[in-house]
């Protein structure tokens, strides 16, 4: 269903259009709240999370509010928020014991060495992404994990589009450091990660 | 792998999206039903956690639109049909005391004390306000008890009806005081005689055999012969006159652990 008829079909009836609506977006929004969380567990809260937050703000909201939203931007940026909010009410308590990542799902049609490798490159990447900063790390991921275009970056970023596009530049950037720079010694550039 | 340049990076992002475990969806939707119970029709909210929300069909008109605005208002998620009771759900409605699971996340500790308390209390029994307060760990809290067991989000389930005031009246219930009435009668409970008492001034009952002062609706209160029966206004005054309180109902709050057993004293 497009967007603008997934909003109408909200304001006919808000839950069961609410349920089109999960459907249609839980994969974006579960991978970039993976992305964003580092944590398949962490990410099904994450996403569980965004998707009441946006239920409760849309209760709130008038038919026309409901009928002109830009439904994708509008709950990444929901998914944004809570993870930040997330994070800082984390940071605030003792940190839990280290999880071990679980591999991912593997993939169809791989063969087993490809798989093993997949697995291999998305869990390093993985690790790496968490590392980078905030707007850097969702400006990356919504462009290239979830393939956003740079207008929708922005404007889930609240920034302009010059200035998203350079969030992103900048992360690929670090990311590539980060990736190439032998591992174990916790510094890159001179800088101490966090 | 090697990321020598940013095309390789993005390549390798791309392959990064993933497929949410099955089951989101279950876990943002709260589930809804019509089920039969002891006040007749409710309709029942649930998820994946446990039953939510319960309210008769009456309180709400027969209205399941209206139901359903009071639980989204209330628990802030979308509601969709269920395709089935959760267990226990049906048998417990119907009376028999069942295990259910309840989900009761976003309540304070305080009104989790409080219903957790509540659920304690066995059938055809009645505790007052204030003993719920002392067993919730805040005995100065009573008129706060009433506020949560009016909120009740689970009644029926977690037995509400089942706290009544300390002057033996029945109280307010939040399906009406003749509902609560029923219910109480329904499950054997000696409606007429705890009346009687309280209208002589008493609220607790010992025995002189035992030694034991119980609310009037403990069951080894209800066994005391009228000969060895004593009433008392107040817990106080029966402690006072040398009785120690009932282990099972508890009438003077919580009870210290007894001391245990001394090692050696038995079986040397």
């Amino acid at each position: 269903m497009p967007a603008d008829e997934l909003c109408l079909a909200m304001v006919t009836d808000l839950d069961s259009g609410f349920a089109e609506v999960v459907r249609t977006h839980e994969r974006v929004v579960y991978s970039v709240a993976l992305r964003l969380s580092g944590r398949p567990a962490d990410a099904e809260d994450l996403a569980a999370e965004a998707f009441l937050r946006a239920y409760q703000a849309l209760r709130g909201y008038h038919g026309e509010r409901i009928a002109s939203l830009r439904l994708r931007p509008w709950l990444l940026t929901i998914v944004r928020n809570t993870a930040r909010n997330t994070a800082r009410d984390a940071a605030r308590r003792p940190d839990p014991p280290p999880a071990v990542e679980p591999a991912e799902p593997p993939a169809r049609g791989a063969s087993v060495e490809q798989q093993v490798e997949r697995d291999d490159v998305a869990r390093e990447l993985g690790l790496v992404l968490v590392q980078l900063p905030e707007a850097q790390r969702v400006a990356v991921v919504l462009r290239h994990v979830v393939g956003l275009p740079t207008s929708e970056v922005a404007e889930v970023l609240g920034c302009p589009d010059g200035t998203a596009k350079s969030h992103i530049s900048r992360g690929l950037h670090r990311l590539r450091a980060l990736l190439t720079e032998p591992a174990g010694d916790g510094l890159v550039a001179g800088r101490t990660l966090r | 792998m090697m990321f020598n340049d940013l095309d390789s990076v993005t390549d390798a992002l791309a392959g990064l999206t993933a497929t949410p475990v099955p089951g989101l969806t279950d876990r943002i939707f709260g589930s809804w039903l019509a089920a039969p119970s002891r006040l007749g029709a409710t309709f029942v909210a649930f998820t994946g956690a446990g039953v939510q929300f319960v309210r008769s069909a009456e309180s709400v008109r027969g209205d399941a639109a209206a139901f359903g605005d009071a639980y989204r208002d209330r628990f802030g998620r979308p509601l969709r049909p269920a395709d089935r009771a959760p267990a226990g759900l049906l048998v417990a409605l119907a009376g028999r005391p069942t295990p259910v699971r309840l989900d009761l996340r976003g309540l304070s500790d305080f009104e989790r004390d409080v219903l957790t308390a509540t659920s304690r209390i066995p059938v055809g029994q009645i505790r007052p306000y204030g003993w719920v307060a002392r067993e919730a760990g805040r005995p100065r809290a009573v008129r706060a008890v009433g506020s949560v067991l009016a909120r009740n989000p689970v009644p029926l389930l977690i037995p509400c009806h089942r706290v009544v005031r300390a002057d033996g009246l029945l109280g307010d219930y939040m399906f009406g005081s003749t509902h609560k009435e029923q219910l109480l009668r329904a499950e054997q409970m000696n409606v007429d005689e705890v009346a009687a008492l309280a209208r002589q001034g008493v609220h607790f009952v010992g025995s002189d055999t035992t030694g034991v002062v119980c609310f009037p609706t403990c069951p080894p209160a209800r066994r005391i012969t009228p000969a060895h029966r004593h009433g008392f206004r107040t817990a106080a005054a029966a402690l006072a006159a040398g009785y120690r309180p009932c282990h099972h109902c508890r009438p003077t709050g919580p009870l210290p652990q007894r001391p245990p057993p001394t090692p050696g004293a038995v079986g040397d």
